[in-house]
């Protein structure tokens, strides 16, 4: 892969799903990411945790190209989003799935509608397959009923699962998912984890969840990376995270009461919860 | 250091670049017209809402500066006792500066504005961000279709308030000034030729462009949450009226000169 550059060797560049190398990033005079490196390998799941307005939306933007790095480089798939035109950056979007944190419904198009974008935008399929696509993707989220209801006439959790159903319509083959569980009632909350898992089993697909809610997390990751200030504090596996004796990770999940919940010896007790299945790590 | 010398500065490099932005926004805005995809459906709506949506206060702005046109300079024209031309000047006045300018004001007023404020908020809740995501250049799909919408109907808009504008001119010269009212359109249509009328038109549509251009800019640079949306909406107004009321000046020289 010749975009991969000198950065990422051939062989990491066929494998690696995201490959950020080194970023700087300021939004006016304010630093906000500073020398993020971080990888993902394809079909792995990705967890981006840290607390509040430590930049973890702002690496989802980098991802998809909303942003652009003062310096490093960004890459997707093997192609260098840092570094590409308009044009090529729709080209990377249209193999990617975001879930934004506050929905970002198009208010003036209905609930089936706005599922169906990417669908009728592309104009690859009659409108009869459209619309199943669309009831099939707001099924996973329980919302087929509401397909003809405005934004405006949702909950801000419905706006929430209307917005993943947006995300999945058209089998990106990455899903970013900013918060997917956040406002959400626990049964909504297990649906939306269920439905990260299935997608990364049947389909292969590559995510990343930026979240708070620990116990989604630690449900859906293969890889963990803790973020404070616009500083990587921590990248790895689920469990070491647990292990990880970073003061401002070990007071993140010390307050969520998770490191009690996840009892010492760092082999998440009763993490699982019933009915998701087991997971081998 | 904040000298009064480094904030000038600031200000001044802020305004170079703003003015860069619009020029790099009016350039896609028409480069888009010419390329694929076509968005015809958001342009037949929005020449619906911006065309269709203002025939309403085009109507009563024209109806009553016709009327008010005839009335005032009926007043100066009794002293040299030519009443009997008012339709002569109603219909030069209006068709040549008074229907493109108060029309294109009473459009930057409401379709401006409502530019502003729809793509101002569709930035401050992600939807444009969204919209890259799900595939769509918000220039082709948002911006061009109010381009073309605008540009369309606003010489429409404007040959509506110039009629408009006569027959209230009329309803003055009939019941006020006892003119006769066939006299009154044939003194009218006597007075307009090419000279007026294809300025006339031609003017409405450049407003257009002004209405359509100010708008898209303000509303996709808003930042700042609703506050910035409520900014950039009365920037909008502000900024397209005076760059009506200027080019239509040099418009109207340029016109002056090759006609
Ligand atoms: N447009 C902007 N201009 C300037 N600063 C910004 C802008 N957007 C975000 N920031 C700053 O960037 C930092 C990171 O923002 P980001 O949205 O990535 O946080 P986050 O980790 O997603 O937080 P949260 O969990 O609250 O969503 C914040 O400190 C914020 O103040
Ligand atoms: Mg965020």
């Amino acid at each position: 892969m010749p975009e991969a550059g000198a950065g990422m060797t051939d062989s990491e560049a066929a494998s690696s799903m995201i490959h950020l190398e080194h970023v700087y990033l300021a939004l006016g005079d304010a630093p906000i990411l500073k020398d993020v490196s971080l990888d993902l390998n394809k079909g792995e799941t990705g967890v981006i945790l840290g607390s509040s307005g430590s930049g973890k939306t702002t690496i989802l933007r980098l991802l998809l190209g909303l942003y652009r790095p003062d310096s490093g480089r960004v890459f997707v798939n093997g192609d260098e989003v840092s570094a590409m035109g308009e044009d090529d950056l729709y080209r990377v979007r249209g193999m990617m799935g975001m879930v934004f944190q506050g929905g970002a419904l198009f208010d003036s198009l209905t609930v089936g509608e706005n599922v169906a974008y990417r669908l009728t935008e592309r104009d690859e399929l009659d409108d009869e397959e459209v619309e199943t696509r669309v009831r099939k993707s707001l099924g996973f989220v329980g919302l087929e009923d509401s397909i003809d209801l405005m934004p405006a006439e949702l909950s801000g959790g419905m706006k929430k699962r209307v917005a993943i159903a947006r995300g999945i319509a058209a089998s990106p083959k990455m899903m970013l998912y900013d918060e997917p569980t956040a406002g959400l009632d626990p049964i909504n909350s297990f649906n939306v984890i269920r439905l990260i898992k299935k997608l990364k089993e049947s389909e292969g697909v590559t995510s990343v969840v930026v979240t708070h809610d620990l116990v989604a997390a630690f449900e859906v990751a293969d890889r963990i990376a803790f973020i404070h200030e616009g500083e990587l504090v921590y990248v790895g596996d689920r469990d070491g995270v647990l292990a990880c004796r970073d003061t401002r990770v070990h007071e993140f999940l010390g307050r969520s009461g998770c490191v009690a919940l996840f009892s010492g010896n760092g082999a998440p007790a009763g993490y699982s919860m019933s009915g998701i299945g087991r997971d081998k790590v | 250091m904040e000298t009064p010398v480094s904030l000038f500065a600031d200000k001044a490099k802020l305004f170079v670049h703003e003015v860069q932005e619009f020029s790099r926004l009016c350039w896609a805005g028409l480069t888009g017209i010419f390329k694929r995809p076509r968005y015809v459906r958001e342009v037949i709506y929005q020449m619906d809402v911006i065309g269709v949506g203002s025939i309403p206060i085009i109507i009563l702005t024209g109806i009553f500066t016709g009327m008010v046109l005839a009335l005032q300079t009926s007043v100066q024209l009794k002293i040299f006792g030519a009443s009997m031309y008012v339709g002569k000047v109603v219909a030069k006045s209006m068709v040549s500066e008074l229907g493109p300018v108060l029309a294109s004001l009473m459009v930057a007023g409401r379709v401006g504005s409502g530019i502003a404020a729809e793509l101002g908020s569709m930035v401050d809740t992600e939807q444009i961000d969204a919209m890259k995501v799900e595939g769509s250049d918000p220039i082709k799909k948002l911006v061009v279709p109010r381009l073309i919408a605008c540009v369309l109907m606003l010489p429409l808009l404007t040959v509506i308030a110039d009629a408009v504008g006569l027959f209230g001119g009329q309803l003055i010269a009939v019941y006020q000034l006892r003119i006769d009212s066939a006299f009154y359109w044939s003194s009218a249509f006597d007075i307009l030729d090419y000279r007026d009328v294809i300025p006339g038109l031609v003017k409405p549509a450049f407003f257009g462009f002004i209405i359509a251009m100010v708008g898209s800019h303000q509303g996709l640079t808003t930042h700042g949450g609703t506050v910035g949306v409520g900014r950039s909406t009365t920037e909008s107004v502000v900024y397209s009226s005076i760059s009506i009321l200027a080019s239509d000046f040099f418009i109207t020289k340029f016109f002056l000169y090759i006609l």
